[in-house]
């Protein structure tokens, strides 16, 4: 074990995986020479050298749809969005082919590619660097989607993503980046996808997050403790959702409050809201709430963090929640 | 290789013609030189009389599968269909100048190109018949899926010749793409990643001058789209895409180039679109008939028939052999196509994961109740 920050966690897994798989290679802008915008891909163009560590040009589409002729020829490629905001020229490779050519070749041919991105708000950014687009790469079918909270989490569920046949999005919550340090094993490290973590137990009310919302939700929590005892689920992979361990909080607590630093409609903390409302009715004992980003263009520094949900807003819908 | 011209080389082009490009004076014609092998009565060296014949066998086996599909369409046996007559120079052109090891990337207007690969007729015609079973596996015969959104296969090419190059291997990809492409993203975004990284890639652009019914000269205000390879640093070729010869020659100088390390080519095929662009299209309204039946007088097929008639290679009876062999194919294949039975509703989930999430069997069992009407 060895104590990283988060942003180094996604570091060392990808130092791991290259040198585990010859097929593993990594490519985005500023990722080799530069070692990543955030240091993601430190030392890996040195150690792989610049076949296996590319820079490419500045083209979302161009490297996402290269990337899906590299796996045609073997390769595992895992890029790089520099920002989540810079992902969207992507979408048109990532909804009309990453998520549909292995369908489309009747299952006879994988896509194992992996897309990563620094996503989410709070770090007194330009526009277009704070955007928490996971809702579009969950809609798409065909593609799954991690989100980690946690150094160890950051480096197991991107192992996961890179070792797994289908395509995989994962969001790492910028935020936290280098805030986050925790002990993170060494070695090898997967963290399967598709298993939510409860990252604290409690009997009156969940709090269901995921990304920089986890330790948020975790500060809430604490907070509350005088008046309610609060659990913190963090979901870790959207997609496959682990509905199981949301059903099964849902039938301890009776309340949930789901937060997300997307915008509210239509977005994930709907899709969650849903699925309890379909499946966990008896257990609730009031309205799901969400405390979420508002429906607006993500704002100007000086006021984002009154667009952020905050442990006020949580502990607010708790509250309404724990007296309704 | 061609000269890649300056200034403006057709006309029609309304205020571009009197514009200077570069400072270069616009409105000289004929700097483009459009490449052709049959008109010039040129013989190509490496190509031996059987070689000749295959290429006429794999116009006839094209222009058949066009000319029948047409037919199942109006039939009703096939749905919505992107006929590619008067393409089939470019298509088989090209194709014979690959390696079997070499990749081709089509767009849907090189639907059929699998069957110059061995893919079976009644798979493509299950495709256009809307039916899961018209996939294929694309390492199986080099050949990837059919690209329906326009231009993005161009970043597809561009990684696979990447990446075989990075292995080591000696495999080219040449991508198909219309002129209205070369206006996407896709095709700038993925000829730059190829250049940059000196994938061996041939962008072979054909130029049928219609995407629909947008001319090309609101697609574009380039003299040629041959000029675009210029703003990639790779050579460009310009070529008479209904001389099968020419596009072969193309082709196959640039697969060498490709193989010595040399990286990508252009090449623009310039031919005419005589046909509808699908059969839901009705281009008389936009489009001037008397242009398409003096280039139908000139269709590609005929016009290396008759080739190979002045060559002395071929007569009335080895042509009725040809088309009949091709019809018989065609009879085959829609034949076992039909005979296919409707895929069961398992398919809507089948294939999109390798590891699929668990609601996929839940949706699939209350389907089946619902279909088998046991209602709630």
């Amino acid at each position: 074990m060895s104590e990283r920050f988060l942003v180094e966690a996604v570091n060392d897994a990808l130092h791991v995986e290259l040198a585990r798989d010859d097929s593993v290679m990594v490519m985005g802008e500023d990722v080799g020479r530069a070692g990543g915008v955030f240091r993601a891909t430190a030392g890996l163009r040195e150690r792989f050298g610049k076949d296996r560590c590319v820079d490419t040009p500045l083209a979302e589409a161009g490297m996402l749809g290269t990337a899906v002729g590299l796996c045609m020829a073997g390769w595992r490629p895992v890029c790089e969005m520099q920002y989540d905001a810079f992902s969207y020229p992507c979408l048109d490779q990532l909804i009309n082919h990453v998520g549909r050519y292995r369908w489309r070749t009747g299952g006879t041919m994988q896509f194992p590619l992996v897309v990563r991105m620094p996503y989410g708000g709070g770090v007194r950014a330009p526009e277009l660097h704070d955007d928490s687009p996971e809702t579009y790469y969950v809609h798409t079918p065909g593609v799954k989607v991690a989100i980690p909270s946690t150094p160890a989490d950051a480096k197991g569920l991107l192992a996961a993503a890179i070792r797994d046949p289908d395509p995989v999005v994962v969001l790492e919550p910028k935020l936290i980046y280098r805030t986050e340090r925790a002990e993170v094993p060494d070695g090898e490290h997967v963290v399967p996808l598709g298993q939510a973590r409860l990252a604290r137990e409690g009997s009156d009310l969940t709090l269901v997050a995921y990304g920089a919302m986890v330790p948020l939700c975790e500060r809430a929590a604490e907070a509350l403790a005088a008046e309610a005892s609060v659990e913190v689920l963090d979901l870790r992979t959207l997609k496959p959702l682990d509905e199981e361990a949301l059903l099964a909080s849902a039938a301890r607590t009776g309340r949930i409050v789901v937060v997300s630093e997307a915008p509210r409609t239509v977005g994930f903390a709907a899709e969650v809201s849903a699925i309890l409302a379909e499946k966990a009715i008896l257990d609730l004992q009031g309205p799901v709430l969400r405390v979420t980003g508002y429906d607006v263009p993500y704002p100007y520094w000086t006021i984002e963090d009154a667009y952020m949900p905050s442990v006020e807003r949580v502990v607010d819908a708790a509250r309404k929640l724990l007296v309704f | 290789m061609a000269q890649v011209a300056r200034g403006a080389g057709s006309g029609d082009r309304g205020d571009a013609e009197a514009r200077p490009i570069d400072g270069t004076p616009a409105g000289v014609r004929g700097e483009h030189e459009l490449r052709g092998v049959i008109d010039e009565e040129r013989a190509l060296e490496g190509l031996g009389e059987r070689d000749l014949l295959d290429l006429y066998r794999s116009l006839v086996l094209l222009r058949t599968y066009d000319e029948r599909s047409l037919v199942y369409h109006r039939q009703g046996r096939i749905g919505t269909y992107a006929i590619f007559w008067n393409h089939e120079a470019m298509q088989a052109g090209a194709v014979h100048a690959l390696a079997d090891e070499d990749w081709i990337f089509p767009a849907y207007r090189e639907s059929a190109i699998g069957l110059l690969r061995g893919i079976p007729a009644s798979t493509i015609l299950q495709w256009w018949r809307g039916h899961p079973s018209g996939w294929w596996n694309p390492a199986d015969y080099n050949v990837a899926s059919i690209c329906v959104p326009v231009g993005t296969q161009v970043p597809h090419a561009a990684g696979l010749a990447w990446g075989k190059r990075l292995r080591g291997e000696q495999a080219c990809a040449l991508v198909f793409f219309g002129d209205g492409a070369t206006s996407e993203g896709s095709f700038h975004e993925g000829a730059n990643f190829a250049a940059v990284m000196n994938a061996p890639l041939i962008l072979l652009c054909n130029n049928n001058q219609w995407a629909i019914s947008t001319p090309l000269e609101a697609q574009t205000r380039t003299a040629a789209l041959v000029e675009k390879a210029a703003g990639y640093g790779i050579p460009g070729i310009r070529v008479d895409g209904g001389d099968v010869l020419a596009v072969y020659e193309a082709t196959r100088e640039a697969v060498e180039r490709a193989r010595a390390g040399g990286g990508p080519t252009f090449i623009e095929a310039v031919t005419y679109r005589v046909a509808p662009h699908a059969t839901a299209d009705d281009p008389r309204v936009y489009i001037d008939l008397e242009r398409v039946e003096a280039e139908k007088q000139n269709e590609c097929v005929g016009r290396y028939e008759r080739h190979l008639r002045r060559l002395g290679l071929l007569d009335d009876a080895f042509a009725a052999d040809v088309r009949a062999e091709a019809l018989e194919v065609m009879k085959q294949g829609i034949a076992e196509a039909e005979a296919e039975p409707a895929p069961d509703v398992s398919l809507l989930f089948e294939h999109a994961y390798a590891s699929p999430p668990p609601s996929f069997a839940r949706d699939l069992a209350e389907l089946r109740r619902i279909l088998g009407g046991d209602l709630g």
